[in-house]
């Protein structure tokens, strides 16, 4: 019932255009999470959807509901802010209970639906605390309850988890997805619309993500499709830690492309991914995983000159100088010989399967026929 | 070994232990020369008030023989003649007509202040730039310039000899410094817990009422303990606006009995003046936590 809808969605700031009309279909109970660097409008996205932002263009539906001239409080949805924004005068139990005391619902109704939420997200002890008293932590529980009290429709998250440390927001990050899930499986509508800048927790929580720059959408697709067929330069190098390789490069035939004075040989099954061969110069993508240290003067792989060396474990971070351009390659520990040293030259074999050709200049993968 | 670094380390544990104790009286020497200096200018400054307090104990002749602040036959004859007051009515009268002033003053001054801060601070609409801009032009306003057209139409309402003027432009939020105070103030009040409010399904007033004002609270009590103090210590306002002795404030009242017939009774005077100060003080001591506490915390920590 609680499908999200966005369509032509457009938002001026005077002259300033700052979402491009963008359309996306959020379907009822899934987890979508937009993700983009900072100034890419997820933030003013969200808020258009909770009626904090006055919408310039375009209709949002909830539950094919139009909702632009709504009131927040009147869509059906909740919000848990970066700064869990919870007042500051109330005790938690209040907190909690604001949005149903405003409707006056009957006390024992309220109590019951605090407790329930309270012994959900094991906050029971803090409910007679002020805000002032709890860690990071507690607070995000607390503004979690308090969207989840309102068994709204729709679940909007701004960067919750980013003012918590690492640690913690590893595991505020397993509460949430598991939360998520069991709403699920007790029958409540839980759409969630979860904004981050943070990839990993696009990666982690997400069932499908929203990739954004600049106010427009750049691919919504889910985790595993993102990672390996991402649609442009901007998806593939945003997406994955450490960051995709990008060689510029001209097309030498369907099975090799030639970049740095190199030519790397993709083979036979590399060419039917092509969609059509690029007009001017293409941009060569390989993940960093994507490539292993091969023999000495193998034909057809990247000849560079190794420059830095992390060991992080259980795999080993090369840095390596291709002409004036510097790639990392992710190889397994067991599979570095500790051979090679610092200037010493490497031959370096990408994976065909993991090698995206971009054009350059519109920079849409151009890969991704197959 | 280590003994040997140990005693190689001990001249200069002692040196340690020598600089330790003198910066030590240093410091303490230093407490007292402050703490004396601060007492001799702080009793400097209070000494009109102690003089004022214990002069209302003299006797009339003895307030102008005896220039020390302690009297030396205590009476509490200018209180009792005070209070009786020259005119028909006790000062307790003045008292009450004071508060009645005070009072719906100070909440109409507070709940207008209030709205009109949080209209300025926190909504956009037409002309907004240009109503602020004239609110702080009132504020720069020297207040003579405005008494007299004032006069003309609290006149022309019929007015006069009430207490409508000196409430009803408290109550539309005249005081301009009160307004640019407490929107000084939201302006430094995160939005997060209104739009959360908003979210929550609260209107706009709602979202006034229970979230912005406990959150402006600190402010709030700081407006009406200025309107408290400023409103008790007001005299041309009444001076101007009221002409019958049965409504007269303490400010005014005072005044009057300097200029009775009965030559001045100088103690009952400074008798009335004890009492008129106390309510002010007691109003300042029982919310200088309030009035001294920052803007309210928790709920933006990390």
């Amino acid at each position: 019932m609680a499908r999200l809808q966005l369509r032509n969605l457009e938002k001026d700031y005077g002259s300033f255009r700052a979402v491009h009309g963008i359309n996306l279909d959020v379907e009822d109970g899934e987890f979508m999470v937009l993700v983009g660097p900072s100034g890419c409008a997820k933030s003013t996205t969200l808020r258009m959807i909770a009626g904090l932002e006055r919408v310039t263009g375009g209709e949002i539906r909830i539950g094919g509901e139009l909702v632009n001239d709504k009131t927040p409080g009147d869509r059906g949805i909740s919000m848990v802010f970066q700064n869990y924004a919870l007042y500051p005068h109330m005790k938690v139990r209040k907190n909690l209970s604001f949005s149903m005391r405003l409707k006056r619902r009957p006390s024992a109704e309220i109590e019951q639906a605090t407790n329930h939420v309270s012994s959900l997200l094991e906050i029971d002890p803090l409910l007679d605390r002020l805000p002032k008293q709890l860690s990071g932590g507690q607070a995000q529980r607390v503004a979690v309850g308090r969207a989840l009290i309102k068994k709204p429709q729709v679940f909007l998250f701004d960067e919750p988890l980013s003012n918590l440390d690492a640690k913690l927001r590893a595991s505020m990050r397993v509460r949430i997805t598991d939360l998520h899930k069991r709403l699920k499986a007790e029958n409540q509508q839980a759409t969630v619309i979860y904004v981050t800048h943070d990839q990993t927790e696009a990666m982690t929580m997400g069932d499908r993500i929203c990739v954004m720059k600049d106010g427009r959408i750049m691919q919504v697709a889910d985790p595993v499709t993102l990672y390996s067929r991402p649609a442009n330069t901007f998806v593939a190098g945003f997406i994955g830690s450490p960051e995709m390789n990008f060689l510029d490069g001209t097309f030498e035939g369907p099975e090799s492309v030639r970049a740095a004075d190199q030519t790397i040989s993709l083979g036979a099954d590399f060419a039917r991914r092509l969609s059509g061969e690029p007009s001017g110069g293409v941009t060569i993508g390989i993940r960093p995983q994507h490539l292993r240290i091969a023999a000495a003067e193998t034909p057809g792989t990247l000849k560079g000159k190794l420059n830095h060396i992390e060991f992080m474990g259980h795999e080993v971070y090369l840095y390596v100088d291709i002409g004036p351009k510097r790639i990392i390659a992710v190889v397994p520990s067991a599979s570095y010989d500790r051979g090679a040293l610092r200037d010493d030259w490497v031959w370096l074999s990408p994976d065909p399967k993991g090698v995206h050709l971009f054009d350059r200049q519109s920079g849409e993968n151009i890969s991704l026929a197959l | 070994m280590t003994d040997h670094i140990l005693s190689q380390n001990s001249p200069a544990a002692h040196d340690i232990d020598i600089a330790r104790s003198r910066e030590t009286r240093r410091h303490r020497l230093n407490a007292v020369l402050r703490y004396a200096l601060l007492t001799a200018v702080g009793l400097l400054m209070l000494y009109p008030l102690i003089w004022l307090i214990g002069a209302s104990f003299k006797t009339n002749s003895e307030i102008f023989s005896n220039p020390g602040f302690w009297p030396e036959n205590p009476t509490l004859d200018g209180y009792i003649k005070g209070w009786k007051t020259s005119t028909p009515y006790s000062f307790g009268t003045f008292f009450l007509n004071t508060l009645w002033i005070v009072i719906p003053k100070v909440i109409g001054t507070a709940i207008s202040c209030t709205a009109v801060a949080y209209g300025f601070a926190r909504f956009d609409f037409p002309g907004k730039k240009i109503l602020f801009a004239a609110l702080i032009a009132t504020l720069l306003l020297p207040n003579v310039v405005t008494r007299i057209p004032q006069y003309l139409i609290f006149r022309d309402l019929g007015w006069l000899d009430s207490y409508l003027p000196l409430w009803v432009p408290s109550a539309l939020a005249g005081d301009a410094f009160f307004v640019f105070m407490l929107v000084q103030f939201l302006r430094a009040i995160p939005r997060d817990m209104e739009e959360a409010a908003r979210v929550d399904g609260a209107t706009t007033w709602q979202t006034l009422i229970f979230i912005v004002v406990p959150l402006l609270m600190p402010a709030l009590i700081s407006v009406c303990l200025f309107q408290f103090m400023w409103t008790m210590n007001d005299f041309l306002g009444p001076l101007i606006y009221i002409s019958s002795v049965d409504k007269y404030p303490i400010s005014l009242a005072l005044k009057l009995s300097i200029d009775t017939t009965e030559a001045f009774e100088w103690n009952r005077v400074l008798a009335m003046s004890v009492l008129s100060l106390a309510p002010a003080l007691a109003v300042f001591f029982l919310a200088q936590k309030y009035f001294i506490d920052g803007i309210s915390s928790g709920g933006i920590k990390g």
